[in-house]
C-alpha cells in the first residue's frame, strides 16, 4: 500500500505470524521491486503484509480474519474513528436482481449522491458509480444522443427522459472474462465484485464494460472523516487505493444483511427495485413477469440482473 | 575456457564494444537518448507519486497513448522476425545478419512493449500477481493473460537466439544450427502469435464496436508488415554506410516491394472496413465520425492525424508500388519514412482513442496526452532506443569490426 | 382559530380524494346508510391515525405504512368539523379550505366523496365503509386497482426495509397529493463533474 494517505500508519504490531514459504518466495524475488515501490515501507510489516497479501480466494479462514483485522486498523486510524470491514458470505439461495422504472425516473440523481455516501466514493477526485443520462422521448433510448452531464432547475424536463446506468451485474460478464488476474468475479448471488488488494490496475475491465460502469482511481481517493460510511464490507465499500478499480456492488454491505441497497432507499419516486429472483413472490420476480422489460445492450449476450422497465 | 570465463569474457567485451570506439555522431545519439530517459525519470516519478491522474486519461478513455504505442511497437517486434521468411525466400546473402537485426529489433522492441504496459498499470507494484505459479492468471479466458504470455516468451526466444549468435561470433565459433534454426523456425509463428493476440485483445470486446471487427486481426498483421521493414531498410542502409555490412540493392528493393503489397492489402482491408461501416451506417459509425472528422459539431483533435496517417499510406503504397520510385534512394526512404509515420498514427492514436469515443454510454471525453504522459513515453522510447543501438553497436563491432569473427560468418 | 383549523381539516381530508372518479355517483343516502353500519364495526378498534405503524384493521397489517402525510395541525379534522354540523351534500368550493387546489377529476367529484361528512377523521370507501387514513390505498384503489396491486407487489412506489423481510410501505398520499396527484418536479442534484476537469 503506497497510499500517502495511508501515511500515519502507526506501525502496528503485526499478528505474530512468520511468513510462508511461499510468501518468502514472492519476497524472494521481489524484494527488489517491492522495496523500491513501496516507496522505503518495507520494513513496515503492515505494508509488506499488504503487499503480499493473497488473492482473497486464496485465503484460508484465519488468513481472510487477520487481513480484515489489519484493514480495520488501518482504516480506524486513517479516519479517526472505528471502522468495520467484514467478509459476509453469499446468502444461500439468493440470487440477486435489480429494476428500475424508466416511465418514473426522474433524473433527479438522489441515487447517485446516496452512493457516493454509502459505498464511500472519493469526493476529490470526484468518482460517481451511477451515471444518470437524460434522453429525449421522441429518440427512444439512444446513448449517441444521451447526456450525462444536465443541469436543470427542475426535473424532469419537458420531453425527456433518465436512464440511470450503474453495473448491471451480468450473468455473463465481461469484465470478468478479461481480468488477467481474476481480480473481479461473479458471487453466487450474482453480485460482481471486485478484491481492490488483488487488481493490478491495468483497466482491461473498464474497456469490456458494454455500460460504462467502472472507475478507475486515477488519483488517490479522498474521502473527509466525517463523511466516511464506518460500516464496510472487504468486496465493497471499504475505502479504496489508488490505482484500482471500483463499482457498484449492490451495496453488499446492505443486501446480505437483508436491506435494500441505498439507491432503492433513497429514490424519491420509487423507480428502483431489488430482491431475490430465485423468490417467486419476490417485487422483482413480480416485475419481470408482468411487466415490458429492456434489457440495455441485450444484443451482446452480457445477461444482466439488472432490469429496465416501463411500469406505466 | 570454461563456460562462465567465456561469458564473463563475452560481457565485458560486448560492453566495452558497446561504449568504446564510436564516433561523435554515436555518442551524441546516447546522450540525446540518455535525456530521453532521465526526463522521462522524473516524468514517471511524477506518475507514480500521484497516479495516472498525472496523464489525461480518464474512465471514458481508460486507455491512450501508452496502450497505442505498446500496440504499434508489438507489430514492429513481429514483423521484424518475419523478414526472415523473404530473407530465406529470395537467399539473401547476409540472411544470418538480416535475421539477427530483425531479432534484435524485437527485442527492443518488446522490451519497449512491456515498459509501455508498466507504466500504464495503475498498480505496476502488483505485477507479481500476472506471474504463474504465484499469482492468479485468469486463463484461459484473459487474452491480456495470453498476451502476456506470448510477449514474454517471444522476448525469450529473440533475445537467446540474438544474443547466442553474438556469443558465437564473438568467440568465433560456429554457432549450432540445431539450436538456432528451430528457434528461429518457432519465432516466425510466435511473431504472428503476439500480434494477433494483441489484436483479440481488442477484437474480443463487444463492449467497443470500433475494435469488435474480425478483420482486426490481419489488419494488424498488414500494417506491421509495413513498420517493421521500414525502420529494418533505413537501418541497413545506415549500416552499409558506416560498417562492413553488405546487402544488395535488389534485397533492399525487394523488401521495399513486399512492403508494398503489404500496404496494399492494409489498405484494402481498411477500406473493408470503412465501406462496412459507412454503408450499414449503424451508430458503430460515431467511432469512424470522431476519427475523421468530429462529434456533435465539434472538431475531433485526432482528425488531421487521421488523415495524414492514411494520405502517407497511400502516397508510400504508390512510391514502393512503382518500381522508379522504390529503386530511387530518396523516394524509397521518404516512403519509409511516411509508412512508419502512417502506422505509428495508425495503431498509436487511431486505434485506441476513437474505441474509446464516444464511450459506452455515448459521452464524449476528448483524449489528447499530457504532457507527463508524452514524457514518459519518450522515455520508453529512449530505453527501447538505447538498448536496440548498443547491441547493433556490439553485433556489428563483432561481426564486421574483428577479421577473425567475419570469417566465421 | 376555528377558520385555521378547518381549513387545516379539509387540507388533510382532501388527501383522501384520490380515487373516487370513476365510478358513477351514488345515491348518498344508501352510501351513508352503510356508512353508519361501517362506522359502528369501527367503532371497537380505536382510531388511532396518529400511530400508522400499528395497524387499525387485518388489511393494514400487510402493508406497514409510513404516517399519513398531514400538513401541520390539520388533523383530527373534528376539532373544528363537529358531529352535529349541517353537512352541505351539493358540491360546492369550501372557502375555509381555497388553499387547496383539487385537480384530481375536479369535474366529477370533490370532498365528500372521499372525506366522510358525519365521522370526519376518517375516509369512506364508495359503498360507504369507513377506513382510517393509512388505509387510505384501499380508496385509491376503487380508482386505480392495477396501481393498487402494483402498488402490493411493490412494483409501484417505494418499499424500504428489507428486501427479504420487514418491509416499510409508503401511502399512495405520501407521494401524491390526493388533490392534484401529479408528481411535483424536484431540483436535481449538481451533475458529475465533465472529466476534463478531473485533475
Amino acid at each position: 500500500m503506497i497510499d500517502h494517505a495511508a501515511a500515519p500508519l502507526a506501525i502496528p504490531e503485526p499478528p505474530a505470524k512468520g511468513h510462508t514459504r511461499r510468501e518468502a518466495l514472492i519476497l524472494g524475488l521481489f524484494a527488489l521491486a517491492g522495496a523500491a515501490l513501496t516507496t522505503g515501507c518495507a520494513s513496515d510489516k503492515t505494508a509488506l503484509d499488504e503487499y503480499l497479501q493473497k488473492h482473497f480466494k486464496d485465503l484460508s479462514g484465519d488468513e481472510l480474519k487477520a487481513v480484515l483485522a489489519r484493514m480495520e486498523k488501518k482504516y480506524s486510524e486513517q479516519y479517526g474513528k472505528h471502522v468495520s470491514v467484514s467478509a459476509t458470505p453469499p446468502l444461500e439461495g439468493v440470487l440477486f436482481g435489480y429494476a428500475l422504472d424508466l416511465s418514473r425516473c426522474i433524473g433527479c440523481r438522489r441515487c447517485v449522491y446516496g452512493c457516493v455516501e454509502e459505498n464511500n466514493q472519493s469526493r476529490d477526485p470526484q468518482t460517481h458509480w451511477i451515471t444518470v443520462l437524460e434522453m429525449d422521448k421522441e429518440g427512444g433510448v439512444n446513448l449517441q444522443d444521451a447526456n450525462a452531464y444536465y443541469d436543470h432547475e427542475t426535473v424532469p424536463a419537458p420531453g425527456k427522459f433518465y436512464m440511470p446506468v450503474a453495473c448491471q451485474h451480468c450473468e455473463n460478464p465481461p469484465c470478468v472474462k478479461v481480468c488477467p488476474v481474476q481480480a473481479t468475479w461473479k458471487e453466487k448471488d450474482g453480485i460482481v465484485v471486485i478484491d481492490y488488494n488483488w487488481c493490478i490496475g491495468c483497466r482491461n475491465c473498464i474497456a469490456a464494460c458494454p455500460y460504462g460502469a467502472r472507475r478507475f482511481n486515477w488519483g488517490t481517493p479522498n474521502i473527509p472523516a466525517d463523511e466516511l460510511n464506518p460500516v464496510t464490507e472487504y468486496l465493497g465499500n471499504r475505502p479504496r487505493q489508488r490505482g484500482v478499480v471500483e463499482k457498484c456492488s449492490w451495496c453488499i454491505q446492505r443486501t446480505r444483511k437483508g436491506l435494500y441497497p441505498k439507491c432503492v432507499e433513497v429514490c424519491p419516486v420509487g423507480a428502483r427495485k431489488f430482491g431475490n429472483l430465485l423468490d417467486p413472490d419476490s417485487e422483482i420476480r413480480y416485475i419481470i413477469e408482468n411487466k415490458r422489460v429492456y434489457i440495455l445492450k441485450e444484443e451482446l449476450n452480457t445477461q444482466p440482473k439488472f432490469f429496465y422497465y416501463y411500469g406505466l | 575456457m570454461s563456460f562462465i570465463r567465456k561469458t564473463s569474457d563475452f560481457v565485458t567485451g560486448t560492453a566495452r564494444m558497446a561504449f568504446l570506439g564510436g564516433n561523435k555522431v554515436y555518442y551524441a545519439w546516447l546522450g540525446l537518448l540518455l535525456l530521453c530517459i532521465v526526463q522521462a525519470g522524473f516524468a514517471f516519478a511524477n506518475q507514480f507519486q500521484h497516479g495516472l491522474i498525472s496523464t489525461n486519461m480518464r474512465d471514458s478513455v481508460s486507455w491512450g497513448f501508452y496502450i497505442g504505442n505498446f500496440t504499434f511497437l508489438v507489430g514492429v517486434a513481429a514483423a521484424a522476425v518475419l523478414l526472415v521468411i523473404p530473407a530465406y525466400i529470395y537467399d539473401w546473402k547476409p540472411i544470418k545478419e538480416v535475421v539477427l537485426f530483425g531479432e534484435l529489433l524485437a527485442v527492443a522492441a518488446i522490451v519497449m512493449c512491456l515498459l509501455f504496459v508498466l507504466v500504464d498499470m495503475g498498480r505496476p507494484d502488483r505485477f507479481w500477481h500476472l506471474i504463474p505459479g504465484i499469482g492468479h492468471m485468469n486463463l484461459p479466458s484473459a487474452i491480456m493473460a495470453w498476451d502476456s504470455i506470448v510477449l514474454n516468451l517471444y522476448l525469450v526466444i529473440n533475445l537467446t537466439v540474438a544474443s547466442y549468435l553474438v556469443y558465437c561470433a564473438y568467440h568465433g565459433i560456429h554457432y549450432d544450427k540445431r539450436i538456432v534454426v528451430p528457434l528461429v523456425i518457432l519465432s516466425i509463428p510466435m511473431a504472428v502469435s503476439i500480434h494477433t493476440v494483441t489484436a483479440f485483445l481488442y477484437n474480443g470486446m463487444a463492449s467497443r464496436p470500433y475494435w469488435n471487427s474480425a478483420i482486426l486481426a490481419p489488419r494488424f498483421i498488414a500494417s506491421a508488415f509495413c513498420s517493421g521493414p521500414a525502420l529494418l531498410l533505413i537501418l541497413f542502409q545506415i549500416l552499409r554506410k558506416v560498417s562492413a555490412f553488405e546487402i544488395k540493392d535488389e534485397a533492399i528493393h525487394k523488401v521495399a516491394e513486399l512492403m508494398s503489397y503489404a500496404m496494399g492489402f492494409n489498405l484494402f482491408l481498411f477500406g473493408a472496413e470503412l465501406f462496412k461501416e459507412y454503408y450499414s451506417n449503424t451508430h458503430h459509425l460515431v467511432h469512424y465520425e470522431y476519427l475523421f472528422a468530429g462529434l456533435h459539431g465539434k472538431a475531433s483533435p485526432i482528425a488531421p492525424y487521421a488523415w495524414a496517417s492514411l494520405i502517407f499510406a497511400i502516397v508510400s503504397f504508390f512510391l514502393f508500388l512503382i518500381p522508379k520510385t522504390r529503386r530511387n534512394v530518396v523516394t524509397m526512404n521518404i516512403g519509409c519514412v511516411m509508412i512508419y509515420l502512417s502506422v505509428y498514427i495508425e495503431k498509436g492514436i487511431a486505434l485506441i482513442i476513437p474505441g474509446f469515443t464516444p464511450d459506452q454510454l455515448g459521452q464524449v471525453y476528448e483524449y489528447v496526452p499530457s504532457l507527463n504522459e508524452l514524457r514518459v513515453a519518450a522515455g520508453v522510447f529512449g530505453v527501447g532506443f538505447l538498448l536496440f543501438t548498443l547491441m547493433v553497436k556490439v553485433s556489428v563491432s563483432i561481426l564486421f569490426d574483428r577479421p577473425q569473427a567475419a570469417a566465421h560468418g | 382559530m376555528r377558520i385555521r383549523a378547518v381549513r387545516l381539516a379539509v387540507a388533510a381530508s382532501a388527501a383522501l380524494l384520490l380515487t373516487v372518479a370513476c365510478r358513477p355517483v351514488q345515491d348518498p343516502g344508501a352510501r351513508y346508510g352503510k356508512g353508519a353500519e361501517g362506522a359502528a364495526k369501527a367503532a371497537g378498534t380505536p382510531a388511532t391515525p396518529a400511530t400508522p405503524a400499528t395497524p387499525a384493521t387485518p388489511a393494514t397489517a400487510l402493508f406497514p405504512v409510513a404516517p399519513p402525510p398531514f400538513s401541520d395541525g390539520v388533523f383530527p379534522c373534528s376539532e373544528c368539523h363537529k358531529p352535529g354540523d349541517k353537512v352541505n351534500r351539493v358540491p360546492h368550493a369550501v372557502e375555509f379550505h381555497e388553499d387547496i387546489v383539487l385537480k384530481h377529476d375536479e369535474k366529477n367529484r370533490w370532498c365528500l366523496d372521499c372525506h366522510d361528512a358525519q365521522h370526519r377523521d376518517k375516509l369512506h370507501l364508495a359503498d360507504g365503509r369507513l377506513i382510517d387514513f393509512t388505509e387510505s390505498y384501499r380508496l385509491c384503489g376503487q380508482c386505480h386497482g392495477p396501481t393498487l396491486r402494483n402498488w402490493k407487489a411493490g412494483e409501484h412506489g417505494k418499499r424500504t426495509g428489507s428486501w427479504s423481510g420487514a418491509k416499510q410501505y409508503l401511502l399512495c398520499a405520501s407521494c401524491h397529493s390526493p388533490h392534484s396527484p401529479h408528481f411535483k418536479p424536484l431540483q436535481p442534484k449538481r451533475p458529475p463533474l465533465r472529466q476534463e476537469k478531473i485533475r
